[in-house]
């Protein structure tokens, strides 16, 4: 993390969506930036656009108007910058494929010899716990190992950026906890930026560096806070600290703040 | 001694293993074979020509498809009947995905498919004949033109339910057409797919014989048929027999290669159901 230059640029992204019934703005202004290898969290209300933004991220969805930049460049489409993992992993990893397939086919399209390419999945699913169930299906595995699928698959893809879209919201308390620090594991042995999406107020401090609180739709940074946590944490001690309790406490209230309507636009 | 004991636990393995196939045998042909004793006996007692009892059946299938009937009736029949088939399911997935895939042009055609499956294919077999002569194209023709529909209309629905979820995957990944179309659009149609080639086996064995008794002069259609207009009882139930067998042959290998490529559809079911 030597090098503070700017990954990712976010500035006056706004999110209209069309329809006949009427348009409803999802996000109104939302403008933040993310260094190289900073992990950042999004925490806000729900229904507040957060899939919505990180689509906009990952380049799924056209922003209405504003600009995503990704190392200075324009984000128009899906890159091979970014990776994404998804909340729903029973359907976004494909069942006809063994955990090897799935992990393999984003790196079909990328010009690698064979060797290269089994080399990226085995050090992948290695990464990630599981290098015992490559010839498995993703439906022989509990909902934690198959999450572990599609995060090896996204590390696989060498992305700069990880963006993953509150993945951990439908496993159980304690898979999540470990889920979790494969996250930090693998952002700090692999230099790779995440950006986190996540309902969870305690799992956004305890994962991030900062902690972007948004504001119930139509969309805005409400807060970009800091999180002044060690760099070592553990899933016990930094739980227990007084500044964790400080923190979550504090982006709680912004987030009701946010519920209530009481936060003022930039 | 030693060699003894060993011999022992053998015979008892073998016996359990015997008991297991002979229980494994017992239920699905118990029924058939009371079927056709209860045949026999009705058939001795009764005095109509036309139910000849099993035995007589059995020395006609044997006189009358073992030899050279084999190679002039049966063979060219299942040849046009794989050739109907090959080509439904060839044609059905390639037009079933295009259409699939491109919104407008299921806009477009799906009123136009919905008229054309409903029309009896049989009812085509005079124009066939008309355009395309008394040929075996023709016959594969009329078999195509009733079996393709289960496997296209159901490519159609496979292919345009692809899980969003899963689309949205291949597209952030930036995975190619082809292999979206090999990797994704495929797989997730395929149980779809093969709901639809089931039905079109039915459909395909029907058409095959009634294209044969129309017109022809060669195959199982037009033996029955002939069979039947000469009062050769025994020889036209023999007929019927081998129909029967061809289908419980296609059902047999239809199931193996269905459980082949849906191995990950049964074992989501099985998972689920635990």
């Amino acid at each position: 993390m030597s090098d503070r230059r700017t990954l990712l640029r976010v500035e006056h992204l706004r999110k209209v969506y069309e329809s006949a019934t009427g348009d409803v703005e999802a996000i109104g202004d939302i403008s933040f930036t993310m260094d190289a290898g900073e992990l950042i969290c999004v925490v806000g209300p729900s229904g507040c656009g957060k899939t919505t933004l990180l689509k906009c991220l990952a380049g799924l969805l056209r922003p209405t108007s504003g600009v995503v930049e990704m190392d200075g460049a324009p984000v128009t489409g899906p890159s091979p910058a970014m990776a994404v993992v998804f909340q729903e992993y029973g359907r976004s990893l494909y069942p006809w494929l063994t955990v090897r397939g799935n992990v393999e086919l984003p790196l079909r399209h990328k010009k690698l010899t064979r060797a290269a390419r089994s080399r990226l999945v085995v050090d992948a699913l290695e990464a990630v716990g599981l290098a015992h169930a490559a010839r498995s299906h993703p439906w022989q595995l509990s909902g934690g190992m198959q999450q572990r699928v599609a995060i090896a698959r996204a590390i696989a893809y060498q992305p700069d950026v990880l963006i993953m879209d509150e993945p951990f919201a439908a496993v159980d308390a304690q898979t999540r906890a470990d889920l979790e620090d494969l996250v930090r594991e693998l952002h700090a042995s692999r230099s790779i930026s995440v950006v986190f999406v996540t309902h969870d107020i305690d799992e956004s401090v305890y994962l991030g560096q900062r902690v972007l609180v948004l504001s119930t739709s139509p969309t805005w940074v409400q807060e970009d806070l800091a999180i002044d946590l060690p760099p070592e944490r553990d899933q016990i001690t930094t739980r227990a600290l007084p500044r964790f309790t400080q923190l979550r406490t504090h982006v709680y209230d912004q987030i009701q703040r946010a519920k209530r309507g009481q936060a003022v636009a930039p | 001694m030693t060699a003894y004991t060993g011999r022992i636990a053998a015979t008892r393995r073998g016996r359990t293993v015997g008991s297991r196939i002979a229980a494994g045998l017992a239920y699905p042909l118990g029924l058939p074979i009371l079927l056709l004793v209860l045949w026999g006996v009705v058939a001795t007692r009764a005095t109509s020509t036309f139910f000849p009892d099993p035995l007589t059946i059995a020395e006609a299938f044997r006189q009358t498809w073992v030899g050279p009937a084999f190679v002039e009736d049966v063979l060219p029949s299942l040849t046009r009947l794989g050739l109907g088939i090959a080509a439904s399911i060839v044609v059905g997935i390639a037009a079933g995905t295009v259409i699939g895939l491109t919104q407008w042009l299921r806009d477009l055609l799906e009123p136009l498919l919905e008229f054309l499956r409903a029309i009896p294919p049989p009812v085509l077999i005079p124009v066939a004949m008309l355009l395309l002569g008394i040929t075996d194209t023709m016959k594969v023709v009329v078999i195509v033109s009733g079996a393709v529909w289960p496997i296209l209309l159901n490519t159609i629905e496979g292919v345009r339910g692809t899980d969003s979820v899963m689309k949205e995957t291949a597209r952030s990944f930036q995975v190619s057409w082809w292999e979206r179309l090999w990797f994704l659009v495929l797989p997730a149609a395929s149980p779809r797919i093969m709901a639809g080639v089931r039905q079109a086996l039915s459909v395909a064995l029907i058409l095959m014989v009634i294209s044969e008794m129309f017109a022809s002069s060669s195959g199982l259609g037009y033996r029955i048929a002939y069979f039947q207009r000469n009062y050769l009882i025994a020889e036209m139930w023999s007929g019927i027999l081998l129909l029967g067998l061809v289908g419980v042959f296609l059902a047999v290998a239809f199931g193996l290669v269905e459980r082949r490529v849906l191995r990950w559809y049964h074992g989501i079911r099985e998972v689920n159901r635990v």
